[in-house]
C-alpha cells in the first residue's frame, strides 16, 4: 500500500517536473525551477558524505567552484564546450582525491576542519590569484553549450537540460544507495571499527565516496556556471558551503529526497520570499529553527513520522471512542 | 603447522606496559582460553593479534606467514574473525543486515555499485542460513534495536562464524549473560567445527575452564602460566593471582 503511494507521488511529482515550463509560464519562475534542480543535485551530491559516510564537510562549495572555474577559464581560453567540461570534471575529481587525501586522516569535527580550510583555499585562489582567475571581478561565460544541436539559450530548454541531469543523478543515487558499496558505506558511518574488523578497507570506502560525491558537485557547478553564465569567488564562499550543507540538514541527510527538498526551500526564500522581504535571511534562519526544533531528523523524514503518528492518533481515536463514552458518569 | 604464533610482543601505553613480552603458540583446530583478572591485557593481545593497534616490538605469524604489520581489513580476508567484549554492531540495521554486513566483508560484491544488495539471493540466504545456525532464524528479520542483549551476543558470534575463519577470536563472550543464556552460547560454542582454531577471552575463571584444552593465565601484560586445564588450575601462581594468597 505504501509501495504504491510512493510510486504514485513519484509519477505525479515527475509529471509536474516535465510539464513545468507549461504551466509555470513565466520564465523568471522557469529559471528559479532550474536553480532548484542545480542545487539539488549539489545537495544530493553532498548528502553522500554528509548522510551516508557520516562525513561533514564545510569546504564542498570548494569542489563547485574548482569545476565552474576550470570550465569557464577553460572556455575563455577558447576551448570549445565538450572539451572545457570534460577538463573541468576530470580537475574536480583530482581536486577531490586531493581533498579527501587530506580530510581523511580524521572523522568527525578534524575532517569538518580539513574540509573547512580547503574550502578556504579555493577561495583565496579565486579572490586573490587575479592573473588566473581575475579575482573579484570573476569570469564571464558567454555561450551556453548546445548539445546535439540544441540550444540552451532559452529558460525552458535550459530547465530540461538541467532537469535531465537531476534524474540522471537522482537515479544514480537510488541506485547507489541500494548497493552493498552504499551499505559497506553506511556500515563505516555507523561501526568503523567493527567494519575494518569485518575486512573492509574503511578508508578506501571513504575516499571513493568522497570522489564520487565530488563527481556530482562539480555536474552541479557546470550547470551553475552555464545558468548564471558568470561565476565569482562568492561561489567557493564559507556560506556557499554552510548553505548546501543546510539544504541536507533541513531536507534530511541519508535520504533520497530530503536534500531535493532542501534545496527547494533555500533557493525560494533566496529568491522569491526576498523580492517581498528585505530581511530574508531572517525569514529563512527562523524556518531552519523550526525544522530543528520539531523535525531534528529533517523535513522528509520528519513529516513522514507525523503523518504517520497523525493516521494513527486519527485511528486510535475511532476504535477507543466507544469505550470512553461508556466510562462517563 | 601453528594456527598462530605470538613471539615476544610488547606494547606500551605511555609508562604503562600493557603487552610485556608475550609468547603464545596455538595449534591448528586447539580451544585456548586466555585468562586474567581485569587490565591484565587480555583484549589489548586481541588488539595487537587483530591489528587494530601496532605492536611496539615482537612479532605474529598467522598460519606461519608474518602479519605483524598486515592491515587490520586484510588480516580478515587471511582467515581470522573476532567478536567484541562491548557488543559493536549496528543498531539502526537488522539482524540480517549486520550479519549480510559480515559476509560482504569477505566478498568482492562489497565493491559493487550497480547491484541490488537486497536482490542478492545468494549472499541474502547464507545470512539466513548463518542465523539459523544461532538459533536466531525466526528473528532475522527484527531491527537490532529491538533484541535483547543476549540476542545480540549471539548476533556477534554468528557474523564472525558467518566469515568462516580459520582463527576466531572470542572477547569474553559469555559477559553479562544470564545462566540459560550462557548454557546457549555453550551449545554454539561446541558446535564450532574443528576445522577452527578459536581463541577465547573469559575473565571469570570457571565460566569456560572444562572448555579449554590449554590454557593462558596472563597478569599485568605477562604470562604467568601456561598448560592444560589441570596444570594451570593446580599451579599456586593461579591461586595467588585469583585468590591472592
Amino acid at each position: 500500500m505504501t509501495a504504491r503511494l510512493r510510486y504514485a507521488a513519484i509519477a505525479v511529482a515527475l509529471l509536474l517536473l516535465v510539464t513545468l515550463p507549461l504551466w509555470m509560464g513565466n520564465s523568471y519562475y522557469i529559471n528559479i525551477a532550474s536553480q532548484i534542480l542545480l542545487f539539488a543535485v549539489f545537495a544530493l551530491a553532498l548528502n553522500v558524505l554528509v548522510g551516508y559516510a557520516g562525513l561533514v564537510s564545510l569546504g564542498h562549495a570548494g569542489l563547485f567552484a574548482v569545476a565552474g572555474y576550470s570550465s569557464a577559464l577553460l572556455l575563455q581560453a577558447g576551448f570549445d564546450h565538450l572539451i572545457a567540461d570534460s577538463a573541468a570534471i576530470v580537475i574536480t575529481l583530482a581536486a577531490s582525491a586531493i581533498f579527501a587525501a587530506l580530510a581523511l586522516r580524521s572523522t568527525g569535527i578534524g575532517f569538518l576542519m580539513i574540509t573547512l580550510a580547503l574550502g578556504q583555499i579555493v577561495w583565496g585562489v579565486a579572490y586573490r590569484w587575479a592573473s588566473l582567475t581575475n579575482g573579484d571581478n570573476g569570469v564571464n561565460v558567454t555561450t551556453r553549450p548546445a548539445p546535439f544541436g540544441i540550444s540552451l539559450a532559452s529558460a525552458p530548454s535550459f530547465y530540461f537540460a538541467t532537469l535531465l541531469v537531476f534524474l540522471l543523478a537522482l537515479i544514480t543515487m537510488a541506485v547507489f544507495v541500494r548497493s552493498p558499496f552504499g551499505a559497506s558505506l553506511r556500515g563505516t558511518r555507523d561501526q568503523a571499527r567493527r567494519m575494518t574488523a569485518l575486512g573492509y578497507n574503511v578508508w578506501l570506502i571513504r575516499f571513493l565516496a568522497i570522489v564520487f560525491s565530488g563527481f556530482w558537485t562539480g555536474v552541479s557547478g557546470l550547470l551553475f556556471i552555464y545558468y548564471n553564465q558568470f561565476v565569482s569567488p562568492q561561489v567557493a564562499a564559507l556560506t556557499a558551503s554552510a548553505e548546501v550543507l543546510l539544504m541536507v540538514i533541513s531536507g534530511g541527510t541519508a535520504t533520497l529526497f530530503g536534500p531535493i527538498v532542501g534545496a527547494a526551500i533555500v533557493v525560494i526564500m533566496k529568491n522569491v520570499v526576498s523580492a517581498y522581504i528585505e530581511r530574508w535571511n531572517l525569514v529563512l534562519g527562523v524556518i531552519f529553527v523550526v525544522i530543528i526544533s520539531f523535525m531534528p531528523e529533517g523535513l522528509v523524514p520528519g513529516s513522514v513520522r507525523l503523518a504517520r503518528w497523525l493516521w494513527q492518533a486519527t485511528r486510535f481515536r475511532a476504535t477507543a471512542a466507544r469505550p470512553s463514552e461508556e466510562l462517563k458518569p | 603447522m601453528t594456527a598462530l604464533a605470538v613471539r615476544n610482543l610488547c606494547k606500551q601505553f605511555g609508562g604503562l606496559r600493557v603487552t610485556a613480552n608475550v609468547n603464545l603458540t596455538v595449534e591448528p583446530g586447539e580451544r585456548r582460553l586466555i585468562i586474567g583478572p581485569n587490565g591484565a591485557g587480555k583484549t589489548t593481545l586481541f588488539n595487537l593479534i587483530t591489528g587494530e593497534i601496532a605492536p611496539d616490538s615482537g612479532s605474529i605469524r598467522l598460519f606461519d606467514r608474518d602479519i605483524t604489520w598486515v592491515w587490520c581489513h586484510r588480516r580478515t580476508h587471511l582467515g581470522m574473525a573476532r567478536t567484541y567484549q562491548i557488543i559493536t554492531l549496528f543498531a539502526n540495521d537488522t539482524i540480517l543486515r549486520n550479519v549480510t554486513l559480515a559476509l560482504l566483508g569477505r566478498s568482492r560484491l562489497r565493491w559493487s555499485v550497480f547491484k541490488d544488495l537486497e536482490q542478492q539471493h545468494a549472499v541474502v540466504e547464507r545470512a539466513r542460513a548463518a542465523l539459523a545456525r544461532v538459533g536466531l532464524g525466526h528473528i532475522a528479520d527484527r531491527p537490532l534495536s529491538q533484541t535483547s542483549y543476549g540476542e545480540r551476543r549471539r548476533v556477534e558470534i554468528a557474523m564472525a562464524l558467518a566469515q568462516e575463519p580459520k582463527v576466531l577470536l572470542l572477547d569474553e563472550p559469555f559477559a553479562g549473560l544470564s545462566i540459560d543464556e550462557r548454557r546457549d552460547v555453550r551449545q554454539l560454542l561446541n558446535a564450532i567445527p574443528r576445522q577452527v582454531t578459536v581463541v577465547m577471552i573469559e575473565h571469570n575463571m570457571d565460566v569456560a575452564l572444562d572448555w579449554a584444552e590449554r590454557i593462558t593465565l596472563l597478569h599485568f601484560g605477562e604470562v604467568i602460566v601456561e598448560g592444560t586445564r589441570a596444570e594451570v588450575v593446580a599451579n599456586p601462581r593461579t591461586r595467588e593471582v585469583y585468590l591472592g594468597h
